[in-house]
């Protein structure tokens, strides 16, 4: 394997982008994703890969973009952030639904109003269902491993469906770490060429996004949420494949300390190595606490996170999103329904933390353990909001 | 436009017969696609009554109508959505809006 260098995370992200031979990218700027967009329009007018950068007005220009080019068999990547994800929103089930291989780097920054740069996953949140496939991403290492892994994953031929990679805003993007980049010789091995399903050529007439009756719609819904759910075979396959070759092993549910643990958190994104040094604090104190990371959001992993948290007595769920009016956070309130019919099933605890770049302390995670022991009823409650 | 006379297909069938992205390979196939599905009233032609003008055609927004051999417009209910503009259009009132039953 190659040297460590130092980096920010976001420069590494276009880095390690560049290095998986793309045709198109269409990325527009936004804090705190813009190093990436920079970086990226940097590489490719350098010259240093034969890429084309599109630059355009919006971010539902971006991803509309990449659509097209993606259609016609190009590899493609985007980034964006928050009100940009928002304003993609519109097509991001259209790219899933024309199952296209589309790769985003997704910087992870609260949604306005108010007006926050900052942390949480707000924005990804409601894109919850839009057919993506939504990875997760705790360090630097990861985030040049996953955006890499990303479009071996979206373009397998039996998953052809489009990936977000979230990187924490700030708390990754803006991080100078430790990076270790493998060679454009072990990328190339690892990342064949792009074989497009279909591509739209003058030549081969074809529809690509066609019409729907009532009479069909039904059937291509299913066939799309069946093409999503089977996809984690393929990522559990890919994350095997760069363990194999890169020594660095992947997990659609990553665990902590967990086999013999009480009480469990469970966290997405860059808080896990936080929250990994609370457990290492509570285990110090005797008391028999765990982690559980999702790496994968869509498709959920229930299996794995069944086994994961199989025999914990509570789980407490850090939801950096709110679903106003609802039943709590998004990701507790999808692992309640999802456990609903499990006998011994864990009490779930949820708290709403971290939001708008709030920082999360080992100290909280402390403080959220001895909190859900206190806690007597089965809402959601915002940790550290002042009473 | 020729007029096939295409029997209604109902594709796909079952869902795990959508084509990955509902990608359609073959190219012009959108007349085998029948839309009318959702009128709740046909137009029903008295030849009686039509002068052959063709006002029907002109102002049918789906271009349903057609010409048949006897010189008479009818509508293709294939793709007649059921809006009345023919027969409100019609004015030797040879059109009557039917109410559409199974």
């Amino acid at each position: 394997m190659g040297k460590r260098i130092g980096m920010e995370v976001g420069i590494a992200a276009a880095e390690a982008v560049a290095l998986c031979n793309i045709d198109v990218a269409a990325v527009y700027p936004i804090t705190p994703q813009s190093h990436i967009a920079e970086h990226m329009a940097d590489i490719i007018h350098d010259g240093r890969i034969d890429a084309e950068f599109i630059t355009v007005e919006s971010e539902h220009s971006s991803i509309s973009a990449c659509a097209g080019a993606s259609a016609t068999g190009a590899r493609v990547y985007t980034a964006t952030s928050s009100q940009g994800l928002m304003l993609m929103h519109e097509i991001l089930p259209i790219v899933s639904a024309m199952r296209l291989p589309v790769v985003m780097g997704n910087a992870n920054r609260a949604v306005s109003g108010p007006l926050n740069i900052w942390n949480d996953h707000t924005d990804i949140m409601p894109q919850r269902d839009s057919g993506w496939i939504c990875l997760f991403t705790e360090n630097g290492q990861e985030v040049i491993d996953l955006s890499i892994m990303a479009f071996k994953i979206a373009e397998d031929p039996e998953v052809m469906l489009p990936t977000v990679v979230n990187i924490d805003g700030f708390q990754l993007t803006h991080m100078i770490e430790p990076l270790e980049f493998p060679t454009q010789a072990q990328v190339n091995k690892f990342l064949p060429d792009r074989k497009p399903f279909a591509t739209l050529h003058p030549d081969n007439p074809m529809t690509m996004g066609c019409f729907n009756m009532p009479d069909v719609f039904t059937e291509t819904m299913k066939a799309k949420d069946t093409a999503l759910r089977n996809s984690k075979k393929t990522i559990v396959k890919v994350f095997n494949e760069w363990g194999k070759q890169f020594g660095r092993k992947y997990n659609v549910v990553e665990t902590y300390k967990a086999k013999d643990a009480e009480t469990l958190i469970l966290t997405m994104g860059s808080m896990g190595e936080t929250a990994s040094i609370a457990v290492d604090e509570l285990r110090k104190a005797g008391k028999k606490v765990g982690l559980v990371k999702l790496r994968l959001w869509r498709p959920f992993p229930v299996d794995e996170l069944r086994a994961a948290i199989k025999g914990c007595k509570t789980l407490i769920v850090m939801d950096r999103a709110i679903s106003f009016g609802g039943a709590g956070g998004p990701v507790a309130t999808e692992i309640k329904s999802l456990l609903f019919h499990d006998k011994g099933r864990p009490r779930i605890v949820d708290f709403l933390m971290g939001l708008g770049g709030r920082d999360v302390t080992v100290e909280d995670f402390i403080a959220m353990v001895e909190r859900a022991k206190k806690k007597k009823d089965e809402t959601y409650e915002y940790y550290g909001v002042r009473e | 436009m020729a007029k096939k006379k295409t029997e209604q297909k109902k594709w796909p069938e079952k869902w795990h017969e959508v084509t990955p992205g509902c990608m359609v390979f073959e190219p012009g196939n959108a007349a085998n696609y029948k839309t009318g599905s959702w009128k709740a009233q046909r137009p029903v032609l008295d030849t009686k009554k039509c002068i052959k003008c063709g006002m029907c055609y002109i102002f049918c927004p789906e271009a349903c109508i057609q010409e048949d051999a006897e010189g008479f417009f009818q509508a293709d209910l294939g793709y007649c959505k059921g809006c009345g503009i023919c027969a409100h259009e019609c004015w030797p009132g040879a059109i009557a809006m039917v109410e559409e039953e199974e």
